[in-house]
């Protein structure tokens, strides 16, 4: 469960997140809004990319902000990138065990490869585990970047529009994973997406953003059905 | 539920799981490879080459060490340095200096050079933190420019007494190995040692640091994401690559035996570069291709009575080559004109026994 108060960033003059107090319940939640509307900066705060200027974020009763960038994944910090990030040098195996090598207490080589072969039949990635993921196609590699999410024990899982692009039966497959995510590895999932039926088929609750602000929150249907979201992100005519 | 179904996603079917990971075809034929050349350079060529080519030999060896070390940071953590040269010229000083000075045996001086010049060569490394990129290429190539002003003012190399005793005047020659005096004998010892060092960075590679370094030179948000402290495994590269230009520098001082200072100019960092480039940045059999570049052209040229300035010309169009034809350079471009070559050859054999298959099969 994710406790969020208050939290603000500044750019200068510009502010994507402006005082946001959001609660996210365990299991999988929505977060969309329309572009801008400062979702990925939302994730940045959390991954430590991006500090906030006020506000706080706890994340299983405990302070997530107080944590160096580069130990979040050692905590169970998990994300995917809007621009898929699976690295191409590396084998599809390597890529995925790469996130165990960093947190200690994931066992051996050996141990860290049959926790990574797991996560790669979770997502159901059906390739020979020692290609190059540069050689892979795009839904393919997103599927790798998933799997880099979910292995081991990840406590919160952040995807930033991992269905961006990808055709509708892929997509599907992917919501498919999606829900067995909380089940399967315990994890919460935060889901940043645009596919409106991916959110509704994925996340029990959603918070919608606009302009750095929480304008709704609630069961996923409800809020989809909302005046004000509808407002948002198809526009209002000023009167004139 | 709209477009998402509600059955489990299709499990992968279990030939993944069938043990551990077997050797690729291509990793059997770099094996094949390293087997070949070691057969060759330590039996084979000392054996049958005059002095004078066993001691080129000897610099291509120490020198693909030290391509191996800008090899490493640049195809795998994408970190340009000029600096390499000063950093092969600290680690002869500081062999020349530790060997004069001390008496103790001469695998431990090579380790004890090595470590020295890794910490000297991290804190080259220092601005990488900050910087990348063109920027981080100037700053080192202005720290090699001070280091070579350094080398020069204070008379190196200097044989004085002590580690930092200064005799500009002394002229006795680096030690060698006991078991390794002659040249041929010193060149087998020398490509023994590079081995080594090939397979400490082979072994960076393939484990841990080598994933996190992959995910750094894609996107630094990425190896954040994945718990990489960038940090670390930057100054890591570098102290990594540092080391073994020291101990390439050592092998260097006791190759010549007499060092001089006009052997260690700034411009050779750009030299080193660029055949480093043409060699091929992300395989390290580059950094072999590179050290016989940057060491054996030269002396061939020099036997053949070409003059040593085609080289900046060959370099310069090889670097255009690279860029434009084969970004893996000529680690990966010749593998594959072989393999083309191969299949040409196959299919001209084929066509030369087949025609009066053909010719039965038409009537």
């Amino acid at each position: 469960m994710m406790e969020i108060e208050g939290l603000t960033v500044r750019f200068g003059g510009v502010v994507p997140l402006d005082g946001v107090t959001v609660r996210f319940e365990a299991g999988t939640c929505g977060l969309i809004g329309p572009n801008g509307a400062g979702k990925t900066t939302f994730f940045n705060v959390l991954s430590g990319f991006v500090a906030p200027v006020a506000g706080s974020v706890k994340a299983f009763g405990e302070d997530l902000l107080a944590l160096a960038h580069f130990r979040r994944a050692r905590w169970g910090l998990r994300r995917t990138f809007q621009t898929e990030q699976a690295i191409e040098e590396l084998s599809v195996v390597d890529n995925v065990a790469m996130m165990l090598e960093h947190v200690p207490g994931s066992g051996n080589a050996a141990a860290r490869r049959e926790a990574a072969i797991e996560a790669i039949e979770f997502v159901g990635i059906d390739v020979d585990p020692d290609t190059k993921v540069g050689t892979l196609p795009a839904r393919d590699r997103r599927l790798v970047e998933v799997a880099r999410a979910v292995v081991g024990k990840p406590r919160l899982v952040l995807l930033d529009e991992p269905a961006a692009g990808l055709p509708d039966e892929e997509t599907e497959h992917l919501g498919q994973v999606i829900r067995r995510i909380p089940e399967a590895t315990g994890a919460q999932v935060i889901l940043v997406e645009h596919d409106m039926t991916l959110v509704g088929a994925c996340c029990e609750t959603t918070a919608v953003l606009d302009f750095g602000k929480l304008i709704a929150s609630g069961p996923t249907d409800e809020v989809l059905r909302d005046e004000q979201v509808i407002k948002a992100y198809l526009g209002t005519e000023e009167p004139a | 539920m709209g477009a998402v179904g509600t059955t489990p996603a299709p499990a992968a079917p279990s030939k993944l799981r069938s043990g551990g990971r077997r050797l690729q075809p291509n990793e059997i034929r770099g094996l094949i490879a390293i087997a070949i050349l070691l057969v060759v350079s330590l039996a084979i060529l000392p054996a049958i080459l005059s002095v004078y080519w066993v001691t080129v030999l000897t610099a291509v060896a120490y020198i693909s060490v030290t391509a191996l070390g800008l090899n490493l940071l640049m195809g795998r953590v994408g970190l340009v340095s000029l600096g390499q040269i000063a950093v092969l010229a600290m680690g002869a000083w500081i062999f020349s200096k530790l060997s004069f000075s001390t008496s103790l045996p001469y695998p431990i001086v090579l380790v004890l050079t090595g470590l020295i010049t890794m910490i000297l060569g991290t804190l080259v490394g220092l601005p990488a933190l900050r910087l990348s990129g063109l920027y981080l290429a100037l700053i080192t190539l202005m720290l090699a420019g001070a280091i070579t002003i350094a080398l020069r003012t204070m008379q190196f190399p200097n044989g004085g007494p002590g580690f930092l005793g200064n005799d500009p005047n002394s002229s006795a020659a680096v030690r060698r190995p006991a078991i390794a005096m002659s040249d041929p004998a010193f060149f087998r010892y020398t490509v023994i040692v590079c081995l080594v060092m090939f397979l400490i960075a082979l072994w960076h590679v393939r484990g841990k640091p080598g994933h996190a370094w992959a995910a750094i030179r894609q996107s630094e948000p990425a190896a954040l994401a994945a718990g990489v402290n960038i940090t670390l495994y930057k100054l890591w590269a570098f102290a990594l690559a540092s080391f073994m230009t020291g101990v390439a520098g050592g092998l260097m001082a006791s190759d010549v035996g007499r060092l001089y200072a006009i052997s260690f100019p700034t411009d050779k960092s750009i030299v080193l570069l660029a055949v480093v480039l043409m060699g091929g940045i992300y395989s390290l059999w580059g950094a072999v291709i590179a050290g016989a570049f940057y060491s054996l052209l030269p002396a061939l040229l020099d036997d053949w009575g070409l003059p040593a300035d085609l080289l900046t010309i060959l370099f310069g169009v090889g670097i255009i080559q690279v860029l434009l034809t084969a970004p893996g350079g000529l680690a990966q471009q010749f593998p594959r004109d072989m393999r083309n070559l191969g299949r040409l050859i196959m299919r001209l054999a084929r066509r030369g026994s087949s025609p009066p298959d053909d010719g039965r099969a038409a009537a």
